[in-house]
């Protein structure tokens, strides 16, 4: 399971941003360390931000949607990352995508009405010489078939 | 006497259960009432035999793989008795996998510890920035030239030139940039250095900080690779803690510092002027060129960015190493690059050797064909922007002009191998997906282009008047490659324009995916 995060609270986010505003271009730093507390960049962060590194609102809201890493809202409690790159795709990831996806009830990109799994496709692990890959909550799994595809899915659902 | 295995802490490895094998190991030995000690080190690369359990014996080490939790305890009987068992492979360095290539910069990688710095130092390392550091600047340059060394990320720029310009450049402050947003699809291979041998990077930016003048450096890594997050940074704290970074490095006047930075999931950031953007902490917007990183890079200043694989190259040449390197390889490639075989392979892994070897040797001979045991119909080189090649083409070399001579290019060394299965209009489709979610937007032919490509393709397979359409995507193909600010955008036709040309029946229709299934 991802660590349980923090709802968010203003003093804790400013003290958060605080930590880092030293560094040299701190935009990234400061919002991945936020997602890692709070789960998400929660929108009353933003401006706090944008003000401790003397930037626009639109400069430092520019940066956090052009990542894919960063969240708008806390993604389900588990994460499961598929690899939906070229070797994955050599090695038949596309149909343990399909599984999982008929498995969740989702679609890759979609968290399930539970809130419990966040299924995600993401491009390369680096894991392409014992593809196809994934990633549970940051754990990694390579040579995945049926088998381990549908022990990963049940494992994130508990 | 103690017994000393080894397994890797590398993340192939670990998802194969590396961790879990481990822990079976140091289980089964409490319980026989052993002691043994357990050396988490890299991968050696040899992916098929992960786990790979290694035991020190006065012969060198010998190997055992695959190995899971369960075998663990007969395993450790076997080692005990020196008895026979199902997994041994004998002697590691004798596996002809392994004793085929050429290890320079990989020499250590799944040897030692990539914790410790006394590993590091017991192999040979330091031993080129202690030699830097006698040579002053003018020498340093003189080696990296002399050795041929050009750029590992996949442009192949040669780094002796690349370094002399931000040496000659003015300024006070410089700064040094190791590019590790291994984004391409099909390569691990800085993964593997940084988690395997970080110092090896380490010492090769530090020995770049000397050569130009530069005390400050970032390593930009991929959020994608937390493992090699951590390895970097573990090996940074302990390269500070025996005087290798900081402030009078190896008891020299020269200040030097690291800093990891983590990247946020955007693969644009893998081109150097977009890297450099989000280091300062911006969109990663392409940037035009001139100027050149090496004139205004990194918050304006003279910059030396680099591929992981190009500074890990950089130790071995300047511990005397220069003209050993430059006698490898064929034409203007010298060296060795260490290629990856991955995707549908019976044989995945790492494999460093000469620039030369064939594609076909690589594929069929060292990578042994497909896992699935289908016929090759196509490998990609070069990650999502790199040309498919058909079996047609297998002889072409290793080599950065004989790959740019028949419409592709070696990239970062991946190879991924596809059977017979591949359906490779959908392959066309997905690289012009791909640079549509990626493109940073700046320019118009990568960012619409490959929008309207995705359309054009789907028309195609739709078999909407094919003919025109595929006029249309050649049409795209040749504005993206000579109108887009940078390699995602102009490099996007590759694959597009090769599955065309070398698989054109796949282009209509979708018919043959039932047609080999």
């Amino acid at each position: 399971m991802t660590a349980p995060y923090e709802p968010w609270d203003a003093t804790r986010g400013a003290e958060i941003i605080a930590e880092h505003t030293g560094l040299e271009g701190a935009t990234l730093v400061i919002l991945h360390a936020l997602q890692e507390t709070f789960g998400h960049v929660p929108e009353p962060a933003i401006p706090m931000v944008a003000s401790a590194l003397n930037l626009s609102r639109a400069e430092v809201y520019g940066v956090f949607t052009f990542y894919h890493d960063f969240r708008k809202r806390p993604a389900g409690r588990h994460v499961l990352k598929l690899c939906r790159a070229e070797a994955c795709q050599a090695a038949g990831g596309e149909v343990l995508a399909a599984r999982a996806e008929a498995r969740l009830g989702v679609a890759l990109g979609d968290t399930t009405a539970d809130q419990r799994v966040t299924l995600e496709p993401i491009y390369c692990l680096g894991l392409c010489a014992t593809a196809p890959s994934a990633m549970l909550d940051g754990r990694v799994v390579g040579r995945l078939d049926e088998a381990r595809i549908d022990a990963l899915v049940a494992e994130a659902q508990r | 006497m103690t017994m000393r295995l080894f397994i890797a802490r590398d993340a192939g490895a670990v998802a194969v259960g590396a961790d879990d094998v481990a822990l079976a190991f140091e289980q089964a030995a409490a319980r026989r009432g052993i002691e043994i000690e357990i050396v988490r080190t890299g991968s050696r690369g040899l992916y098929w035999l992960e786990p790979l359990v290694e035991v020190a014996t006065p012969q060198g080490r010998v190997a055992f793989g695959p190995v899971t939790p369960t075998d663990a305890p007969f395993l450790l009987e076997a080692i005990i008795s020196d008895g026979p068992h199902p997994l041994r492979l004998g002697i590691t360095e004798e596996i002809p996998w392994l004793r085929r290539q050429t290890r320079l910069t990989f020499a250590r990688c799944g040897v030692i510890d990539p914790r410790s710095v006394d590993d590091y130092r017991a192999h040979g390392g330091y031993k080129g920035l202690e030699r830097a550091l006698t040579l002053g600047a003018d020498a340093i340059l003189a080696d990296v030239t002399t050795s041929g060394l050009r750029g590992r990320g996949g442009a192949g720029f040669p780094t002796g030139i690349k370094w002399r310009t931000v040496a000659l450049a003015s300024g006070t402050r410089k700064y040094i940039v190791c590019n590790a947003d291994e984004g391409d699809s099909g390569t691990f291979a800085d993964r593997m250095i940084m988690e395997g041998d970080p110092f090896v990077v380490i010492e090769g930016m530090t020995i770049a900080g000397v050569a130009v003048g530069a005390s400050k450096g970032y390593i930009y890594i991929r959020s994608e690779y937390p493992h090699a997050v951590q390895a970097m940074n573990t090996a940074i704290s302990a390269a500070k803690g025996a005087g290798y970074l900081g402030a009078g490095i190896g008891g020299s006047s020269h200040s030097f510092d690291l800093e990891v930075r983590v990247g946020a999931g955007a693969y644009v950031c893998g081109e150097e002027t977009s890297l450099l953007e989000s280091l300062e902490g911006r969109r990663g917007i392409v940037r035009a060129k001139p100027p050149l990183p090496a004139h205004q890079g990194l918050f304006g200043k003279p910059t030396v960015i680099n591929n992981v694989l190009s500074f890990a190259a950089i130790p071995f040449i300047l511990a005397g190493g220069a003209k050993a390197y430059a006698d490898f390889g064929m034409g203007r490639s010298r060296g060795t690059m260490p290629i990856q075989l991955a995707g549908n392979i019976r044989y995945g892994g790492l494999f460093e050797t000469a620039f030369g070897i064939t594609l076909g040797e690589l594929v069929d001979d060292i990578g042994g064909g497909t896992l699935t045991g289908r016929a090759v119909r196509a490998v990609q080189v070069g990650g999502p922007l790199g040309a498919y090649f058909p079996r047609a083409l297998f002889d072409t070399p290793f080599d950065y002009e004989a790959f740019a001579a028949r419409d592709g290019l070696i990239g970062h060394g991946g190879i991924v191998v596809f059977d017979d299965s591949v359906d490779m209009a959908k392959q066309a489709r997905f690289a012009m997906e791909f640079c549509a979610v990626e493109s940073c937007g700046k320019c118009t032919p990568c960012r619409i282009g490959s929008t309207r490509g995705v359309e054009t393709i789907d028309k195609i397979r739709r078999g909407e008047r094919v003919a025109e359409n595929i006029a249309v995507v050649e049409d795209l193909c040749n504005t993206m490659k000579f109108g887009s600010l940078c390699a995602l955008g102009g490099f996007t036709p590759y694959p597009v324009m090769s599955a065309l040309k070398h698989f054109k029946d796949d282009f209509g229709p979708a018919t043959h995916l039932q047609a080999a299934e």
